[in-house]
């Protein structure tokens, strides 16, 4: 392998100490979030434009493929390199180039963290809408790729619609502007492409995000059930009033315990689910939406409806939400977590079938989840060292796909397909879509050098086969 | 069950030796994109099948063949309380809107049109049915299809049926006008559904909770009912909300405020494009439609 070629190039291109090779680092950057592992051949960071489309043409010249990466938080192994890549972090792209309040327009560069945007808008009134459980460490380039969402996307949704222009490098080293800040750019929408793409179509390296006002009035409500059917029941219920809260989030007890040792937000810990509501807006809108909330609550069995007094309790509330990830650790080595979407009418079946999955399996599983967008988040605990358990867990999770999508569901909200749900895709698109989408994938890269073997199953494209670069194993 | 009329809408375009088609709707913007009036006029025109197929209201979505009108969609909806943030031109299909892709007056708080798809069924040119995204508000399963299809102006795939996200029917809505600062109104009001302005006259459409409207129309200045908004010029101009004020003294314009589209009676001039869109644009039009069979003499380049 010419790895030392690609990196003295690189080195030039960019600098020295910008260019890695070295067996730890290549180690780290061989993985992200999932629990899938790749290889770098090299690992470079880039500063600038310029950079990256160096360091694209630098590694098609060496006949590598690339893998664009930001914090590595993908759940579904999106950012793991496969074949050799050149692996290009824009982590060290990190400034905010350009706030415009009053057009509500940002530029970023694809390194700055999604939770440092929002802070630095919150003297403008603005933030940016979506809000991963990650979003203290992903970055707004890993959040355009994987068109990331988080608990407020249920009113005001989710990347795509935050994004309106992405400077981008396509796969063959050509920089260009996709989308743009007027109202309706010319030709197709191929912003709206490229958001959601997992890196397959070309690396972005300057963001347009659109900007969101602050509500002037919220209301954060826990309610507390006796059942996860109550519970997903009044998650229905709220749906069909015709109420659009900013968020409405499912916890089930196991995993409001361990978030209450971490957090001490007051959750109920005898609870079977609780459910954390939000309503945003004007204020008599969302009064009268609480007043909703509540009732369907004790309609369905809500034992306990609570409102946060004022913002200290309301940012206590979602510190128990934002931790609860983090507090698992506290109750196993480790958890797979999975991400897929039903419609919400069908929450109450599906979240039943899940434990019954896990205990099939000898699982144990928690659910904290997006639940007013269908969006389930199981986590299969399990302790790693126990021979053979990994084919448990993965057995149990196909179940959760398989379960999903026979109930009108889709294989997955906002984590993505990468390389974890790529062999499921045939459960949700037949020969002809799966075809339809390899033929987009041609048109933006022909070569199939950007973060190739992800999202599409090989043989996606019909009548012919997807050109693999030399060297990578799929 | 609703294999039936899109296999027969399949059928209907066939092969790629069936020679060219282009899908029609209510012809409401038929001239969109139109670069070769004799190669679309020589194509030979399809609908789509009509119909709501399923309100979904406890989900907040609805499932509806291309060739159904707008207005039959809204009055599905209204019986349930809920609306589409879809364009409601007179006579338009909800195929046709979503070819074109334009959103309506209500964008500035329902956000722009191709928001609102979830999925699409389209025949392809090579005449197979083909499904895009899928029926649920929240997927990333994919490349996003829906997103290239709307405004793709036929080009690509004709859209045979669709599932919409639904929005709450507002309990009250309410016109005002008269003389204010249209951009001192977008920073003080939260959220309205529309902010219009001629350069002289100010159009605000607030909608929400009752209380909220009578409220927010209070900060409104000397703003006063009216039954609706103004008549809008014929042409489409594509502006950065920031470049509306320049329009002042410049002719006649309606102005939306917060979006950067102003009607005008005058077509915008070609703008330009970067020969990296262009070529992304000949070689995803390669991809799908290699033999140019699908709305000859349309280019979603030269669309307004």
């Amino acid at each position: 392998m010419s790895a030392t070629a690609v990196a003295a190039d690189l080195a030039a291109a960019l600098a020295p100490d910008r260019v890695r090779t070295g067996g730890v680092e290549l180690e780290l950057y061989g993985r992200d979030a999932s629990v899938l592992a790749g290889e770098a051949l090299v690992v470079c960071f880039p500063l600038t434009t310029d950079e990256v489309a160096d360091a694209v043409r630098i590694a098609r010249r060496h006949g590598r493929p690339f893998v664009a990466r930001g914090s590595g938080t993908g759940l579904a192994g999106g950012a793991v390199p496969i074949g050799d890549p050149v692996v290009i972090v824009t982590t060290k792209m990190d400034r905010i180039l350009e706030i415009d309040p009053d057009e509500r327009v940002a530029w970023v560069q694809p390194g700055v963290v999604n939770l440092d945007l929002t802070r630095a808008l919150a003297p403008h009134g603005l933030h940016f809408a979506p809000d991963p459980s990650s979003q203290q460490a992903c970055t707004i380039g890993g959040n355009v790729a994987n068109n990331s969402g988080g608990p407020h996307c249920l009113a005001y949704g989710v990347t795509s619609a935050h994004v309106l222009a992405a400077e981008v490098v396509l796969p063959d080293g050509t920089v260009t502007v996709l989308g743009g800040l007027d109202a309706e750019p010319v030709g197709l929408d191929l912003r709206g492409v490229f958001v959601g793409s997992e890196g397959t179509l070309g690396i972005a390296t300057r963001i347009a995000v659109r900007l969101t006002p602050d509500p002037p009035a919220v209301a954060t409500l826990l309610l507390d059930f006796p059942t996860v059917a109550a519970a997903a029941e009044t998650v229905s219920g709220i749906i069909a009033a015709g109420l659009l809260p900013a968020a409405l989030e499912m916890m089930d007890q196991r995993i409001t315990e361990a978030a209450e040792a971490f957090a001490h937000a007051g959750y109920p810990t005898d609870a079977a689910a609780v459910l954390l509501v939000e309503l945003d807006g004007l204020p008599a809108g969302v009064a009268a939406g609480v007043e909703r909330v509540g009732e369907i609550g004790r309609v369905h069995g809500a034992r306990a409806v609570r409102v946060a007094a004022d913002d200290a309790e309301r940012a206590l509330l979602w510190k128990g939400r934002k931790s609860a990830f983090g507090a698992v650790a506290r109750v196993a080595p480790n958890y797979y977590l999975h991400d897929t979407v039903v419609p919400r009418t069908r929450l109450v079946e599906v979240l039943a079938e899940v434990y019954a999955i896990a205990e099939r399996h000898d699982l144990g599983v928690m659910n904290v989840f997006h639940a007013g967008d269908g969006n389930l988040h199981p986590l299969l605990l399990f302790d790693a060292r126990e021979p053979g358990i990994m084919d448990r867990v993965r057995a149990a999770g196909e179940e959760i796909v398989r379960v999903s999508i026979e109930a009108g569901g889709v294989l997955s909200g906002e984590h993505g397909i990468g390389l974890e749900k790529r062999d499921l895709m045939p459960l949700l698109f037949g020969p002809d879509d799966l075809d339809a989408q390899a033929r987009l994938r041609e048109a933006f890269d022909p070569d199939g050098v950007a973060n190739p073997t992800k999202v599409l199953p090989a043989g996606s494209r019909c009548g012919d086969l997807q050109s693999i670069p030399e060297g990578v194993w799929v | 069950m609703t294999a039936g009329p899109l296999a027969a809408f399949a059928a209907g375009v066939g092969p790629p030796d069936a020679g060219p088609v282009v899908a029609e709707g209510g012809r409401t913007q038929w001239s969109a994109g139109v670069v070769d009036p004799e190669a679309l006029a020589a194509a030979r025109a399809v609908r789509a099948p009509a119909g709501v197929v399923a309100v979904e209201a406890a989900d907040m979505t609805v499932r509806v063949r291309a060739g159904t009108p707008v207005a039959d969609v809204d009055a599905a909806l209204a019986e349930v309380g809920q609306v589409v943030a879809v364009p409601d031109w007179p006579g338009a299909t909800v195929g046709g809107v979503l070819a074109v892709g334009h959103s309506g007056l209500r964008r500035l708080g329902w956000g722009p049109v191709r928001d609102t798809v979830l999925e699409v069924r389209y025949v392809s040119a090579d005449g197979r049915l083909v499904a895009a995204g899928g029926p649920t508000v929240k997927n990333v399963s994919g490349f996003d299809l829906c997103r290239l299809l709307v405004g793709s102006l036929g080009t690509l795939g004709l859209v045979g049926e669709v599932v919409l996200r639904t929005r709450p029917r507002p309990e009250a809505e309410r016109w005002l006008a008269g003389e204010a600062d249209p951009f001192a109104l977008l920073r003080r009001l939260h959220r309205p559904a529309s902010i219009l302005w001629d350069g002289t006259t100010t159009w605000v459409l607030l909608d929400g909770h009752p209380a909220d409207v009578e409220a927010q129309a209070g900060l409104c200045d000397d703003l006063t009912p009216v039954e609706t908004g103004p008549a809008l010029p014929p042409h489409r101009w594509s502006l950065r909300p920031s470049e509306l004020p320049t329009l002042a003294g410049e002719g006649a314009f309606v102005a939306e405020i917060g979006v950067g589209t102003a009607h005008r009676p005058d077509p915008q001039p070609a703008r330009p494009v970067d020969p990296a869109v262009r070529t992304l644009h000949e070689r995803i039009k390669a991809v799908f439609d290699p033999t140019g069979r699908l709305a000859p003499g349309r280019d979603p380049l030269a669309a307004a």
